[in-house]
């Protein structure tokens, strides 16, 4: 009797599971699929239950390839912005949140508490001055302008202090010993320990910098500086004039990224739910 | 290893090293030279925005021509457009608020039974919306909730009788788009907060309360909730917070001009005035009234939870 009941309730669980799942991947399945059907066909029926198979066709893909420079543009300054952004955040972010963790300096606590408020400012009452001051040093509608600000990450500062917390401080005395520097100890011993944080952050980062849209919406002002939800936004007009690239275009910008979460996972769980992570 | 041959080798090596490399070397100032960095853009991408910030709400701002007006920004906020906004906001971040807590936290409790089978495979595809961004997102959306008949949502509720809506053009289903969107987007990641903590509940508190002969839901309310709480609390936390300054899901559907403002949010009301119409000592001020918004809201929320009492005791 009781295995019995058990046993409904693992198939009911598991089916409840399963609709929830493809609830939630159905949008993007149906995106997957729009993207090879005419963009006229999609732009009458809208995203329909009833998917026109008749009409499969690559022509999206071959637009995409052939004609739309403009769109490989955009690809190209999503990648530049979020490498860049990746490498400098990586660098500076590490090293403060490993010097947070493996030294006793003057006012570090102090230090502390001012990140921890300063981190509750919302960026929608800097976003203005920090427009203006774009404007002021000649960075907008630069890189340079959208990464700047997003350098030192105070999430990622947390993280990294929470990881070097957990380093074995004896490999730091024994590398002195063996008469290496501290920048010395820290780039060549440290830094590479650190590897797993490392990879979680370079996912959040470069994800959330893939994905920005506020910040570089006010930075960037000339078509061939945007990103590609900047780009892709600038398509979505109700005229539907340019929906082949669209929807190809919105296809191409996010399956590189489910094919890298299927292979690092680990390191997008505890990136993406870094907040968690307590001081 | 070297360590233990020779550890006099070091010495006459540093000998050689000229002070400034022996002062920036000594351990007092290691630390410094570390977070100098963060330090110099803390100073100039966010305690010097915020104080112009707030400067700037007193000002009038015109391009070489910046004077001090005193509360006029202020008095300006409290318009009917403002209201609109911030009554628009308010509505999704309680149903955001409701959505992005309860239904995380019961997936996870299933997903944690010992019954449910292909775990990894329901938690990974739960968490793939995560990675679009919102653009990418809403697109989808538009098309599944576009306003011919063939739609997927007019095809849904057809399903039930009900004729087809205008998702995009009538004031509650704008809310509801753009509070599906978030949902769609965050639930995936909130489910891992949860599954997390359910990590930490002892099984020894669930077999006791069995062997006591608590049902399936008292141990639930009993157990599982109590041990939630506060993770329950910092995603509520976060989700009101974020809540309060959504911009890309209203941006999406309608950019910045949705029809009577039935999609117009508090950022992108600041967005509007002081980007698009340059206006930036009044979204300036707008700015300042969000971020109390904000603090107030979440401090009444922290407070009502009990959040500092136990720091407190």
């Amino acid at each position: 009797m009781k295995k019995n009941n058990s046993k409904l309730l693992s198939i009911i669980a598991t089916v409840v599971m399963a609709i929830v799942s493809l609830i939630a991947l159905f949008p993007i399945i149906s995106m997957v699929l729009s993207s090879f059907i005419p963009s006229s066909s999609l732009m009458r029926n809208g995203i329909s239950f009833s998917f026109p198979w008749s009409e499969l066709t690559l022509s999206n893909y071959t637009y995409i390839f052939t004609q739309s420079a403009e769109y490989w543009t955009w690809y190209g300054n999503s990648l530049w912005i979020s490498a860049l952004m990746i490498v400098l955040s990586l660098f500076f972010s590490s090293m403060v949140g490993y010097a947070l963790a493996m030294y006793d300096f003057k006012g570090s606590n102090l230090f502390f508490v001012a990140v921890v408020f300063i981190l509750m400012v919302p960026f929608e009452i800097l976003m203005l001055p920090l427009f203006q001051l774009m404007i002021d040093t000649m960075l907008i509608d630069t890189y340079l302008g959208v990464i700047l600000p997003g350098v030192v990450a105070p999430v990622a500062v947390f993280f990294f202090r929470q990881y070097a917390l957990g380093l074995p401080k004896e490999l730091m005395d024994a590398a002195r010993i063996d008469g290496s520097t501290e920048y010395g100890i820290f780039f060549k011993i440290m830094l590479p320990l650190m590897g797993p944080s490392l990879a979680a952050m370079a996912i959040l980062q470069g994800l959330g910098s893939w994905n920005n849209f506020l910040w570089p919406l006010l930075v960037l002002r000339s078509n061939d500086m945007f990103t590609l939800p900047l780009g892709l936004a600038t398509l979505l007009t109700p005229y539907g004039n340019n929906y082949d690239i669209l929807i190809a275009g919105s296809v191409m910008t996010i399956i590189p990224i489910v094919i890298l979460f299927l292979f690092f996972q680990r390191y997008f769980i505890s990136g993406l739910t870094v907040g968690g992570v307590k001081g | 290893m070297k360590i233990v041959t020779n550890p006099v080798t070091p010495v006459p090596a540093r000998k050689k090293q000229n002070k400034l490399v022996r002062f920036l070397n000594s351990k007092k100032v290691v630390p410094f030279v570390f977070i100098s960095p963060f330090v110099l853009s803390l100073l100039l991408f966010t305690v010097y925005p915020a104080i112009q910030g707030v400067m700037m709400s007193f000002q009038s701002v015109l391009p070489g021509q910046v004077e001090f007006i005193g509360m006029a920004n202020y008095e300006r906020v409290f318009n009917p457009t403002f209201y609109r906004a911030v009554s628009n906001t308010t509505l999704y971040v309680i149903f955001t608020v409701l959505i992005l807590t309860i239904i995380p936290m019961i997936l996870a409790v299933i997903l944690n039974s010992k019954h449910v089978r292909f775990r990894n495979i329901f938690r990974a595809s739960l968490f793939i919306p995560a990675l679009t961004s919102t653009i990418v997102g809403g697109m989808i959306f538009r098309f599944m909730f576009s306003e011919q008949d063939s739609a997927v949502a007019n095809q849904f509720i057809g399903f039930f009788g009900f004729d087809s809506v205008k998702w995009m053009f009538s004031p509650w289903a704008a809310i509801l788009l753009m509070v599906l969107l978030a949902s769609w987007r965050w639930i995936g990641v909130n489910i891992l907060y949860f599954l997390a903590a359910l990590q930490n509940v002892p099984d020894e508190m669930y077999e006791a309360a069995q062997i006591d002969g608590a049902t399936r839901w008292q141990r639930f309310r009993f157990i599982t909730m109590p041990m939630l709480k506060p993770i329950i609390v910092f995603v509520s936390t976060i989700t009101i917070i974020n809540g309060f300054r959504m911009f890309e899901e209203s941006y999406v559907f309608w950019a910045v001009g949705s029809p009577g403002n039935i999609g117009l949010s508090i950022a992108a009301y600041i967005y509007q005035q002081g980007i698009q119409q340059n206006d930036m000592g009044f979204g300036a001020a707008l700015g300042v009234v969000l971020m109390l918004i904000i603090f107030v809201i979440s401090i009444i929320y922290l407070i009502a939870t009990g959040t500092f009492k136990k720091e407190g005791r």
